[in-house]
């Protein structure tokens, strides 16, 4: 694998996960995230990309029973963030997450962006006058939106509800974001603009995207990593997947044999 | 084969009598579901029929405008304010008790308790729900009215506040169950987003759940109301039965539904202005209970519609 | 703006505390809200304690053989409890079938349309209206026009308006949970609708059904205010006369037009006296009455448990 000067952001070690039904999900997976990169997960449908993904902000303790092995550590500071001494919200505070579907709170354009900040005990008003508005931009939806800022937020349509989600997962400055399938919902040219969108947002931050679509992969990512039936197959840079890939697997899978 | 020609008329004939029961069955089916729209058109017919000799030697205005209820007095007096006083006044005291403990309760049930907590806590719910009121009016009378007069001597043996603290009681499970419903249906995709910001329970519950699920919840509050309204046997037994227009909880005052009781224990003869007054009554209290339940209904279907 | 957020160790230390203060009132409210649901089980404990302690001197054999009685020591619930096993049968016989039917009308018969909108409406309507209503409705109708006076029977058809919602409702509820594929089947196999409903579907929702049934006799034998809309007398030192004869035809139905009373009215009544002495039996009688009801009510938590846990589709 060449390994230029990248610097490691975060890895998950010998990373296991089992559901609270036994269903073991994911099984010793081996993921570096560089920073100010780009790394998309693909694979089938159920091969746990998501499942692994959720396990970035722990999404899976909200849920009884879910049992995590192995370690995910987050850099500079070396800390596991699936060690039961680290709180989940702790996690949650420096890694934050968009979703598949566009999932906007019930309350206005504002204050679903600066709702991370008013968790965080903010109130200041003209800070978070100027945090929305810096992370409005940061998702390129601020022309649409500057002069509705106290509307509902239900009232956009799905690919503005959906770079709303990106600016309120911005607003708090996060070192990692996590994208879960998040244009499977939206309509080509949103996903267009979701796409040039993240692009630009590698330039501050280090982004992980779980992805159904290969194509989306090969354009946005700089490295991806090939799952199936709760294994990682395949890692290494997106280029050198998607043209030489070393495994049989993965170029059935890239050439559409399989899948 | 000649004989198959005199089989098919018998099996045709069993066919004919099959769907002649079939369609008798039918009928009969739904004969008893229109039971139920007969008992409503019985409940109006009723009530204004036998209300309709009153409203003629009683005005309207009278009627909805005079401060006095006497209907046993020399000078009788039939404005039905006083019992409106009464009822609206326990009701609110049933509120200031039922809202929060019943919101709180559907909170945690909804957002904070162990699967195993709600299983147990659910059937005991439940089974308050299943108190009859006569025995929760032993209850405000014998139990919590003295109670209270410890704390605050003048209270006389009849008054609003013990009964209107028991309803609150009694009401508990019902704002619980449907905000708790309510607050249920709030679609996972939300709390999810508010958790992946950092938020923790009871910032996600306040600040996204809630708001999502007001319409819900305000249902919820309706229908309580509705309920501590035609609330009968708790008041009868613990407020008194005289009227009294006032609105201050300590002092002791019939509601609407106390009244119907008082005249009902009474020897009133039957077709007297006594006897149709508990029918004017009996009217005002429906349509104040079906005004609120059908707003409750419609705040809650908005609500499903959403999600 | 620094484009750096690599979060130093004095970040993390001011996020800690931050969560630490917001734990706290997570555990606040946790704490706030199972104390309110401990003390709304207190309550029900001290409901039912208090009315045990206050009647316990009337806990005996001769309470339940009593008339009622002008003295307060001797004073029983003979007629209350005859009069309350009376009514609740003709409750029973009018309300299980009819909202049985309107049940399985509404899931399995009713074309969706106006009609069925109509009823749906009336049924939704028909559970919120107070109690005290159906005693008005009751009081002209079965009283005055159908000239039945304040009968067994007037009481039993007006506490089967209350049950009827409550029947209906369940019925509904049990039918729905059975899937769709269950009638295809024994379509498949020939049966007529009615033969469908009876044989699989009502088998399959018997369990639902008889929740509805057990909740909505706990609620008539403990409603109060539309028996005494109807006028029920609260002094009855008689019993009707008996259902059954030691004469052909054996069965008479003359219990039915007789006056009564029913262990609610009995109790009120004897609240409302101004002797401690009567409070005594009042208690005693909210002690049956809320061992009844809480019985009948925990019975029905149980079958729906057990349904609920034992059906899988």
């Amino acid at each position: 694998m060449a390994q230029k000067k990248e610097i490691l952001k975060a890895e998950s070690k010998n990373f296991n996960f089992h559901y609270a039904d036994g269903t073991h999900a994911l099984k010793d997976i081996n993921i570096p995230l560089y920073e100010k990169k780009i790394t998309a997960l693909i694979g089938p449908s159920g091969c746990g990309k998501s499942t692994f993904l959720r396990s970035f902000n722990r999404m899976h303790d909200l849920y009884s029973g879910n049992k995590y092995g192995g370690e995910i550590i987050l850099h500079p500071d070396n800390t596991n963030i699936l060690d039961n001494k680290v709180d989940p919200i702790e996690v949650r505070m420096r890694i934050s997450m968009v979703f598949q579907k566009p999932n906007p709170f019930p309350k206005s354009i504002y204050e679903n962006v600066a709702y991370g900040l008013r968790v965080r005990g903010e109130n200041n008003k003209r800070l978070l006058d100027d945090k929305v508005e810096e992370a409005l931009k940061g998702a390129s939806l601020w022309n649409e939106v500057k002069d509705r800022l106290p509307d509902l937020a239900y009232n956009l349509s799905g690919g503005q509800q959906q770079r709303l989600c990106i600016a309120r997962a911005l607003a708090t400055d996060p070192e990692i974001m996590l994208f879960d399938e998040p244009t499977s919902a939206l309509d080509p040219i949103a996903t267009v603009n979701i796409e040039e969108l993240m692009s630009e947002l590698k330039k501050k931050l280090t982004i992980l995207i779980v992805t159904h679509n290969m194509q989306q992969a090969a354009r946005i990512s700089d490295y991806t990593a090939y799952m199936y039936l709760g294994e990682m197959i395949e890692f290494d840079e997106t280029d050198t997947i998607f043209t030489k890939p070393s495994k049989k697997e993965t170029e059935d899978y890239i050439t559409g044999k399989f899948g | 084969m000649v004989k198959k020609k005199s089989n098919i008329s018998p099996a045709l004939a069993k066919n004919i009598r099959r769907n002649f029961l079939e369609r008798i069955i039918e009928l009969v089916l739904m004969f008893s579901g229109l039971i139920a729209v007969l008992i409503t058109f019985g409940i109006v017919y009723i009530l204004v029929s036998e209300s309709i000799p009153f409203f003629e030697a009683v005005t309207f205005k009278e009627f909805l405008t005079s401060t006095v209820w006497t209907p046993n007095f020399e000078i009788k007096n039939y404005g039905i304010l006083p019992l409106v006083a009464g009822t609206l006044t326990i009701t609110g005291v049933a509120l200031l008790v039922a809202v929060p403990l019943g919101t709180i309760t559907a909170v945690y049930l909804s957002e904070f308790a162990s699967h195993r907590v709600k299983e147990t806590v659910k059937p005991i719910l439940e089974l308050l729900v299943g108190v009859p009121t006569v025995v929760f009016g032993y209850f405000a009378l014998l139990l919590v009215t003295p109670l209270l007069q410890k704390i605050y001597p003048d209270l006389s043996t009849f008054n609003m506040l013990g009964p209107g603290i028991v309803m609150g009681i009694m009401i508990v499970p019902y704002i619980a169950s449907v905000a708790e419903d309510a607050m249920r249906a709030v679609p996972m995709a939300m709390r999810e987003g508010s958790y992946a910001m950092g938020a923790t329970r009871f910032q996600t519950a306040v600040s996204v759940v809630m708001p999502a699920a007001t319409s819900g919840i305000v249902a919820a509050y309706i229908l309580a109301i509705s309920r501590g309204i035609g609330e009968t046997m708790i008041v009868a037994i613990a407020a008194g039965q005289q009227p009294n227009f006032t609105f201050n909880p300590v002092d002791s005052a019939a509601t609407i539904t106390a009244y119907i009781v008082s005249v009902a224990l009474g020897d009133l003869e039957h077709g007297g202005i006594g006897y149709q007054s508990i029918f004017a009554a009996g009217i005002t209290l429906f349509v104040m209970t079906l005004s609120l339940n059908i707003l409750g209904q419609w705040t809650r279907n908005k609500f499903t519609e959403r999600y | 703006m620094a484009i750096s957020n690599k979060k130093t160790d004095k970040d993390l230390n001011v996020i800690r505390a931050l969560i630490k203060k917001h734990k706290k009132n997570d555990q606040i409210f946790a704490g706030i809200g199972f104390f309110i649901i401990i003390s709304l089980a207190i309550t029900l404990l001290v409901l039912f304690l208090d009315l045990v302690i206050d009647g316990y001197p009337k806990m005996n054999l001769d309470f339940f053989s009593n008339f009622p009685s002008r003295k307060p020591e001797g004073a029983g619930i003979l007629s209350a409890w005859v009069g309350s096993a009376l009514v609740l049968v003709v409750t029973f016989f009018v309300a299980v079938p009819m909202g049985v039917a309107a049940g399985i009308y509404l899931e399995e018969y009713a074309k969706k349309g106006w009609f069925a909108d109509l009823i749906e409406i009336n049924v939704a309507n028909l559970a919120g209206v107070p109690s005290i209503i159906y005693g008005l409705l009751a009081l002209g109708l079965f009283v005055y026009e159908f000239g039945l006076g304040t009968s067994v029977l007037t009481a039993g058809l007006t506490l089967s308006l209350l049950m009827l919602p409550i029947v209906i409702v369940s019925t509904r509820e049990a039918i729905r949970a059975i899937p769709v594929h269950i009638r295809e089947a024994a379509f498949a196999v020939g049966a007529t609708k009615w033969q469908v409903t009876l044989h699989h579907v009502l088998q399959y929702a018997m369990g639902g059904v008889l929740t509805g049934i057990i909740i909505g006799m706990a609620r008539a034998i403990g409603e109060t205010a539309p028996v005494i809309t109807i006028g029920a007398l609260t002094f009855i030192a008689f019993l009707p006369p008996s259902p059954v004869n030691d004469v052909a035809p054996f069965i008479n139905f003359s219990w039915l037009e007789a006056g009564f009373t029913v262990l609610p009215i009995q109790m009120f009544n004897w609240i409302s006296r101004p002797e401690h002495a009567f409070h005594i039996n009042a208690a005693a009688t909210g002690a049956v009455i809320i061992v009844l009801t809480l019985f009948m009510n925990g019975l029905a938590i149980k079958l729906r448990y057990n349904i609920r846990k034992k059906i899988k589709w």
